[in-house]
């Protein structure tokens, strides 16, 4: 059986307690909505894309320790990154958490903790909501939930 | 003046009725709290499935045959029961309906439409399910009026002088929650009616969570309408009651057409069954009506006043028991409440609550309990809720305690 603290690892609290980029950015040049309806978590995700590549990101909202963490985790990957890295790793980040728990995780450097939801799949929406909603802000869409992307 | 002796009330042998209480969840035995959104079905309500299906079995209203009477017989028996154990005055007084929200839906399509033009208004309040908010939704879109909502206070009461306020001279129709299933609230239903009724505006009362938690004599609140569903009474899903007074109901057009609720076709009109076939389009959940009189017959036997003096016994203890857990504070503090601890703890998500709970073997609700506007009244995205029925124990409030003090651990 999982255990809670597969879920609930340290990092994932820390980043729950403290996030990172934790504000709205003035200069964004990208922004979407993420929501999922299912349990009212909420989140506003910012990017200023510099010549192709992520030079900011930040987020707002609210929602679970998971949901708080991906997001809060998911930006300091970001940071720096090139635009298609970004969807290349939205890909991957897609596999490892919707990969069957008996599965080898693809290591994905600190983003792996999350693989732990795998064992938890009403939480998994929870993760991927921030992903969603870059996805959505990349595609110059402004709203998206976890219902339209089905993960 | 009649004696009445305390009512001494067996859980253990309620317990011992109910087959899924005996099943462990994740190694642990069921703590099963979250009976608000639907509550656990006694051995007589399953056996009444079965006995239906293995010996009864046929089309109801229709057949000459002899399945075909006996299944109509306890189809009709079922009515007449729901009719008991809401003191309608009439057995046609009572519409088999899906749920309670097919019930409001019912209403607001075939009875408050009619009615409503445009600056007309429908008046609800603030601490209502989406099932009495969106469909007077759907109506004054449809025709202009305007819904109107009365606001609660701090611990989760009705304003009444605010409700009253707002019965105007345009107030078509009033659809209020006999009891709130996001904070417990028991709202003051024959005062509303009272009010209501003074002013010529008829009254619906949502009972989803009231009719298992206490006495419902629908005569005695005087209301023009009352819904109830079957999942929550003990009964199976895809059931539930309309009530509604006769003179009402003979006024109102049908809301499904179909078979069973015509007296005649042709293909220039259709003249209308009686009452209340009118509303009963199509083959009817059977099954789910006889073992939705099976229920009320189980929930009448426990006795309905024993029932509510024991879960109101359970909720002041389990109210002082979370008191006992770091950072957790109650939403919804009525006086007048019964059987829901709707709570936030202090920097933890009521999402993660329930994820680790849940590893206890305890099952509550989390999240916005369809009533995102209460969220919003109280200033929390969400909050967890676990909700009493008459097999719950002290000692299960015990382990979610037990469990909540888990969560604190975890998230410091």
């Amino acid at each position: 059986m999982a255990d809670l603290n597969d879920l609930y690892q340290e990092v994932i609290l820390d980043h729950n307690r403290r996030p990172r980029n934790f504000h709205a950015l003035a200069d964004a040049s990208h922004q979407a909505e993420g929501y999922n309806p299912l349990c009212g978590d909420r989140l506003t995700l910012y990017l200023r894309i510099d010549n192709g590549v992520i030079a900011d990101v930040a987020f707002e909202g609210s929602g679970c320790a998971i949901s708080k963490a991906s997001a809060s985790m998911m930006t300091d990957a970001l940071k720096g990154r090139r635009v298609d890295e970004a969807r290349a790793l939205f890909e991957r980040f897609h596999r490892m958490v919707t990969t069957s728990p008996d599965e080898p995780v693809e290591d994905l450097g600190k983003l792996s903790v999350l693989a732990g939801v795998r064992e938890f799949p009403v939480r998994v929406k929870c993760a991927s909501l921030a992903w969603h909603t870059l996805k959505a802000a990349m595609a110059r869409e402004t709203k998206t939930t976890t219902e339209t992307e089905g993960w | 003046m009649t004696f009445v002796a305390p009512a001494v009330f067996d859980v253990a042998r309620i317990r011992a009725d109910f087959p899924i209480l005996e099943r462990t969840v994740r190694g642990k035995p069921l703590v099963y709290l979250d009976n608000a959104a639907t509550t656990q079905k006694p051995q007589p309500v399953l056996d009444a499935i079965a006995h239906y299906y293995t010996e009864l079995n046929a089309n109801v209203h229709r057949g000459v045959h002899e399945l075909s009477e006996r299944a109509t017989e306890a189809y009709e028996a079922a009515r007449s029961r729901v009719r008991t154990f809401f003191n309608a005055a009439d057995t046609h007084e009572i519409v088999f309906t899906r749920n309670a929200t097919e019930g409001i839906n019912l209403v607001a399509h075939s009875f408050a439409r009619p009615r409503l033009q445009a600056g007309d208004e429908v008046l609800i309040t603030a601490f209502e399910h989406h099932s009495n908010i969106v469909p007077w939704q759907l109506a004054c879109e449809a025709t202009g009026a305007r819904l109107r909502v009365a606001p609660i206070d701090d611990r989760g009461e009705l304003m009444l002088d605010e409700f009253e306020r707002l019965l105007g001279p345009r107030t078509k129709i009033a659809s209020v929650s006999h009891m709130s299933n996001a904070l417990g609230t028991i709202t003051p239903a024959r005062e509303i009616v009272r009010l209501a009724h003074a002013r010529g505006v008829p009254v619906l009362l949502d009972g989803s969570q009231a009719a298992y938690h206490m006495p419902v004599d629908v005569q005695a609140l005087g209301c023009d309408f009352y819904v109830a569903t079957g999942h929550k009474l003990y009964g199976p899903t895809g059931i539930g009651v309309l009530y509604g007074r006769t003179g009402h109901l003979d006024a109102m057009p049908p809301f499904l057409g179909g078979g069973d609720m015509i007296s005649s076709v042709t293909f220039e009109r259709s003249a209308w069954n009686v009452l209340p076939y009118k509303f009963e389009a199509g083959t009817p959940h059977i099954a789910g009506a006889i073992a939705l009189h099976a229920a009320l017959d189980y929930l009448t036997s426990a006795g309905l006043d024993a029932v509510s003096a024991y879960e109101r016994q359970l909720l002041d203890y389990g109210t002082a028991a979370l008191q006992d857990v770091p950072g957790l504070r109650i939403i919804g503090t009525a006086p007048e409440k019964a059987s829901i601890l709707s709570f936030v703890m202090d920097g933890v998500h009521p999402h993660d609550i329930g994820t680790i709970v849940d590893r206890e073997g305890v099952a509550i609700r989390t999240g916005h309990h369809c009533a995102q506007p209460v969220m919003e009244r109280f200033g929390v995205p969400a909050t967890a809720r676990a909700s009493l029925a008459m097999y719950n124990t002290r000692e299960e409030l015990d382990v979610l305690v037990r469990a909540l003090h888990r969560v604190r651990q975890v998230f410091g």
